[in-house]
Formats: structure tokens, C-alpha cells, sequence
């Protein structure tokens, strides 16, 4: 946290204003960049913006590390009455990560859209994109459950249309968009059914104030009937298994970008969600408990070991990437399982590991994609010699994704693993390391096509993507690696979050 | 039976649900699909309009209570009823829901619009609406992109 302290430059005025300026921002700039006259001005647009909200993020994580949590009452009405922010340290850590990832994203945008998106979409391309980063910071920020449903719809139906938009490459994106559209929506008004049970057995929305009259609520099965409501929502949006049906068909369809988007934030804030529902807002006992021991954990292993399998089987490298990540869902959740702080700890650090090597990933693939179209892994041989530093970084993700040493993704089973032991199941132990041999496989098989078979004869030779592309795309790879060497930052984040939601002292 | 007649706004938003499920999964058809989902959707508002209603309560207007018009307000309520909940004997309902699901249903209006702008699409690229022609024409294309490869 000293970090924030050493990059902390905000004006007191505008450090005050944070944390609806993080999603204020983005919204703005969505606008703006619908208006602007060519696709150059809404990339500029977009840019700026972006960095706008990270830098206002990390105000507010700065602000979180020295006061806890930040209170910020919307235009000035007091909860429980009117709609407030409620920021704690796993809020904070949630928005750091939606942020940075926005930025690389944005940035990566400059040159990667070409052979991906028509050219007259590309502004409104960059509208959509801030939209959806309005709506996930929004989500990460808010303390209002039906405040949390506005803006999980903002971003989803911001994902939606840009899914869609990957119709130039594929036509297959158009259903898949479809497919995530209903799947996604069938989700959200379950979450909207759950909040309403919630609402008639407390009479508010808060969700602070929600968890102080449950807590003395006791038992009430209209408040349990409200959490399995809230949690199936999430669930879809979260690709929590079996609940994934919509994920690979839109990984696979949308351009790179949004594929590295969705990866790295869209699941992720569902699963926050989900976090802050299952232990901020429920009251511990036993109806929890039997959540996570038997519905949670056993769904989570059963992701981990089926797609799995299925990233073996697949052929195209997208959906295997796309399998892989709903069984990297499956690994943060089981750590979420645990209920300890340990587990909680490694779920967080977890999910920072697989938002920054599966963004390196896809946007290697992305890469790639500016100039050949290669689907399935055959046609990613020999690419290494083609186009090597893409290559290299999409390396640098994959070992940081099958676990190898020295990279963050080693570190992250590891704590897991630890936290497992800690908590004596031995069981998820098993599936860990199961898991983690299955995703050697199907990394292996895809690496070995890369960088050790010869190219096809024939085929189309592919070329270095331009700076602006690979720039991006190594910082993502460099923190996957960094990380792995030096986890203090992602180390001190994840625990404070556990601690924030455990209510333990950190 | 009594349960049923109490109840009977809760059981018309879960048969209505059941309906706008069934239409969304049945169906191959994406517009009748969209038509599912917004009942689906509905059903959700209807289900918040139910919890909000206070029986025998008002348009959350503040109404004065010695006006002819609060007095008479008063006067056909149940007086346990107006003594519990009234505010100087006018009883309100809960206008929380409303706006809560006011708010949903612009929500639910902007995802149809997209659902039904990514149909045309679909309409445009594949020629059809129907989603085993859409599966049929994308096998095709895979075996195409088999074949070349």
C-alpha cells in the first residue's frame, strides 16, 4: 500500500470526488467518444479517459489504505436513505485491476481494431468499451444492491453490442452475442427477483444496512430464497459452472479486445458481487455454510476437472482459452469456498493472476489476428518464427496460466493449495492438482504448435504486430511474470480484501 | 384455497415467469425468444408492484388529513389498519418499488432494443431467423474453414 502513498498526487478537491469520478468519468467519455468526429479523436478519447479513472482509482485506494472504507453519500442524501458508494479494500482492489486492464485495453485499441472491427464502427466501438467500464467500476463501488443491478446491466449491455460487433472476423459472434444477451439478462432479473426478496424481508437496499437487519432477522426462508436468487444471477454472469453456457461462443466470436476485456473484468465483477453477498451482506451460519461446502464447492471442482477436459478436446485456440477460463473460475471460487481468510485471500490474488495472463493471452492471440486469421492450434504453428514477440509474450501468459515457477500464476495455486491444507480439505487439494495438470496439457499442446513445429507450407505467413499492440500486451505479460518474482503489491491487496470482507482486522 | 386467493398476485408473477421461460427455451425462433424474455422480465416488475402495494393505501401524494378529501380517505379504511400504518389516518403505499422497477423496465427496454438490432443483424449475415438454419449454415461454414485449412 506505501505504493499508492508514492504515486498519490490527486488535488485534496478531486481526491474528494474520487470515487464518483471513477465512474462518472468513463461515462462521459462514452459520450464524448459516440460524438467525435473519426475513429483517431474517440481513440484519443478513450485513452484519456481510461487513464482518467485509473488514476482516480488509485486515489481512492490510496484514500482506503488510510481511512478503511469510504462512505460517499450520493448528491448529498445520507443512507440508508439515498444511494451511496461504499468502497472497502476489496472494492478498491476490484476497480485498481477493472482500471488498469481499461487502460491496456484502450491502448491496445489504436491498432489492434483493424482487422478485427469494420472501420466506420470503430468510434462507437470506443463508446461502448468506456460504457462497459463505467458500468463494472460502478458495479465494484457501489454499496446499493439495486444500484449493483443498474450498472451490471450498464456493462452488460455494453458487452452485448460489442460481442456482436465481432461479426467482421466471425460470423458466428452475432449469435453468440445473442445467446450471451439472453443467458446475461435471464441472470440479472434473477438477481433483481433475489434483491426483491431481500427488499420485502428488510426494507432496504443498502446493502450495509441490509447486513444489520439480517443479522438480527435470523432464520427466514424468504431471505434464503433471496440469496439463491442473487447468487443463480451471478452466477451466469460469473460463468460459474454450469452455468457457462454463453462464454464460449462469445470469447470465441468478439474481437480480441473485448475477449481480453470480458476475461479480465466482466466474471470478475460478478464473482465480486457474489463475494460481497455471501460474506459481507449474509449473516454467517449454517444456511451459508452449507452454501459454500456443498453447492459452491463441488459446482467450482466440477468446472475445474470438465473444462478442462474440454480446453484439452477443443481444436480452435480461442475456445480453448474460453474453456480454461471458466475453469480458472472454478480455482478462484474454490478458494472463495474455504470461508477463511487464507482462502478468500488466495481467491483475490487468484483472480488477479488469471485477469493479467488470460488479458496477456488473448491479446497475443489478437495480435496475431492483425495479420493472419488462424483458428485452431494447427494454424499457430510455427507462428513463433513469424512473429516472436507476440509469441514471447503469449508464452509468458501461458506459463503464468499452467503454473510454471516464477510467474504469478504459480503463486496463486500455490496459495491455494495452502490455504486448502490450512483449511484441511484435502479433497480440493486433488482437484488443484488435477486441475493444474489438465491446463499443462492443453498450454503444452498449444505452446509446442508455436514455437516448435514448422510453420504450414502454404499458409499465410504472419507479421510482428505494430508497437502500439505489443506494448500493451507486455506490460500485461510483464506484471503476469513480475508478480511472480515480486508479489507485494497483489499480496498486500488480496489480503487487505480478505480481511475487509471477513471483517477480520487485516 | 384461501392461500391461493391471498397469494393469487404472488401466483400469477410465477406462472408468468414459468411462461416467459418456457417461450425463451422452447422456441427456436430468436424474435419469439425476445418476446419470452421481456415476459420473463415483466414478471419481475410485477412481482415488485405487488410487494409495494399497502392494502387500502394511496398514490404516495401527500394528502392533508383534515382535508374532505383525507377525512373521507380515512373513513374507508379498516381503523386498525389506518391506527398502525396511517400517517394522520392516510395510509400510503410503498412508491420505493415503483421507481425501483421504473428504472428495470428502461433497463429491460434498452436490452431488447439490442437483442432485437443483433437479430436483424443475424438476419443480414445468415438470412434467417431461426436458430437450427442459423446452426445449419454455421456448420457449413466450419466445415468450410475445415477444408481450407
Amino acid at each position: 500500500m506505501i505504493l499508492f502513498e508514492a504515486i498519490y498526487v490527486a488535488p485534496p478537491a478531486l481526491t474528494a470526488q474520487a470515487p464518483i469520478l471513477v465512474v462518472v468519468g468513463p461515462l462521459i467519455g462514452a459520450c464524448v467518444a459516440a460524438l467525435s468526429p473519426g475513429a483517431r479523436t474517440a481513440w484519443m478519447v478513450s485513452v484519456l479517459t481510461a487513464s482518467f479513472a485509473l488514476w482516480m482509482a488509485v486515489a481512492v485506494a490510496g484514500e482506503v489504505a488510510r481511512e478503511g472504507v469510504i462512505d460517499y453519500a450520493l448528491g448529498g442524501f445520507a443512507p440508508p436513505m439515498g444511494i451511496a458508494l461504499r468502497i472497502d479494500a476489496l472494492g478498491a482492489t476490484m476497480a485498481l485491476l477493472i482500471a488498469s486492464v481499461g487502460v491496456l485495453g484502450a491502448l491496445y485499441s489504436g491498432h489492434g481494431l483493424v482487422s478485427e472491427v469494420r472501420p466506420e464502427k470503430h468510434t462507437l466501438f470506443q463508446s461502448g468499451y468506456l460504457l462497459c467500464l463505467a458500468g463494472f467500476l460502478g458495479l465494484v463501488f457501489t454499496g446499493d444492491a439495486f444500484n449493483a443491478f443498474v450498472f451490471l446491466e450498464v456493462s452488460s449491455i455494453g458487452t452485448y453490442a460489442l460481442v456482436g460487433v465481432g461479426e467482421a472476423r466471425d460470423r458466428r459472434a452475432l449469435p453468440a452475442a445473442f445467446n450471451y444477451l439472453i443467458f446475461g439478462t435471464v441472470g440479472a432479473t434473477l438477481y433483481v427477483l433475489g434483491v426483491g426478496f431481500l427488499y420485502a424481508a428488510t426494507g432496504t437496499l443498502n446493502l450495509a444496512d441490509m447486513a444489520v437487519r439480517l443479522a438480527t432477522l435470523g432464520d427466514n426462508s424468504a431471505v434464503q430464497a433471496g440469496l439463491a436468487f442473487v447468487v443463480a444471477g451471478l452466477g451466469i454472469k460469473a460463468a460459474m459452472f454450469p452455468l457457462h453456457g454463453w462464454l464460449p461462443g462469445a470469447y470465441a466470436g468478439a474481437p480480441s479486445l473485448v475477449t481480453v476485456f470480458l476475461a479480465a473484468t466482466a466474471t470478475k465483477a460478478a464473482i465480486y458481487l457474489i463475494m460481497r453477498f455471501v460474506f459481507d451482506v449474509f449473516p454467517p451460519g449454517e444456511f451459508g455454510e452449507i452454501f459454500l461446502r456443498w453447492i459452491l464447492a463441488p459446482l467450482a471442482a466440477a468446472a475445474v476437472i470438465v473444462c478442462s477436459v474440454q480446453a484439452i478436446i477443443e481444436k480452435e485456440v480461442r475456445r480453448i482459452l474460453a474453456f480454461s477460463s471458466v475453469a480458472q473460475v472454478g480455482f478462484i471460487l474454490l478458494g472463495v469456498s474455504l470461508a477463511s481468510v487464507a482462502g478468500l485471500s488466495a481467491g483475490v490474488f487468484y483472480l488477479i493472476a488469471h485477469a493479467l495472463m488470460k488479458g496477456a493471452l488473448f491479446m497475443a492471440v489478437g495480435a496475431f489476428a492483425i495479420s493472419v486469421r488462424a483458428r485452431t492450434v494447427e494454424d499457430f504453428s510455427g507462428i513463433a518464427r513469424e512473429a516472436p514477440w507476440s509469441a514471447l509474450a503469449f508464452g509468458a501468459g501461458a506459463a503464468s496460466l499452467a503454473g510454471v515457477p516464477l510467474t504469478m500464476g504459480f503463486l496463486a495455486k500455490w496459495s491455494l493449495i495452502a490455504a486448502a491444507l490450512q483449511a484441511g480439505a484435502i479433497w480440493i487439494v486433488v482437484v488443484l492438482a488435477i486441475g493444474s495438470l489438465l491446463t499443462l496439457v492443453y498450454v503444452g499442446r498449444m505452446l509446442e504448435a508455436m514455437f516448435f513445429r514448422a510453420p504450414i507450407p502454404g499458409a499465410q505467413r504472419a507479421r510482428e504486430a505494430p508497437v502500439g499492440v505489443l506494448v500493451p500486451l507486455f506490460i500485461l505479460a510483464g506484471l503476469s511474470l513480475w508478480f511472480g518474482i515480486d508479489a507485494t503489491l497483489p499480496t498486500s491487496l488480496a489480503d487487505a480484501s480478505a480481511a475487509a470482507l471477513l471483517g477480520a482486522a487485516p | 384455497m384461501s392461500f391461493v386467493v391471498t397469494h393469487f398476485n404472488y401466483l400469477a408473477v410465477v406462472v408468468l415467469m414459468m411462461i416467459g421461460l418456457y417461450v425463451l427455451f422452447s422456441t427456436g425462433n430468436l424474435i419469439k425468444r425476445m418476446i419470452g424474455l421481456a415476459l420473463f422480465q415483466t414478471s419481475t416488475a410485477l412481482f415488485y408492484i405487488s410487494l409495494g402495494k399497502v392494502s387500502g393505501g394511496t398514490a404516495a401524494i401527500t394528502i392533508d388529513a383534515d382535508s374532505a378529501e383525507g377525512r373521507a380517505l380515512a373513513a374507508s379504511l379498516d381503523p386498525a389498519y389506518v391506527q398502525q400504518f396511517g400517517v394522520n389516518g392516510v395510509v400510503y403505499s410503498n412508491p420505493l418499488p415503483h421507481v425501483l422497477i421504473l428504472t428495470a423496465i428502461v433497463v429491460g427496454v434498452a436490452t431488447l432494443a439490442v437483442g432485437l438490432a443483433i437479430a436483424v443483424r443475424i438476419r443480414e449475415a445468415y438470412g434467417t431467423v431461426e436458430a437450427e438454419e442459423i446452426e445449419a449454415v454455421a456448420r457449413v461454414d466450419a466445415a468450410r474453414a475445415e477444408q481450407a485449412a
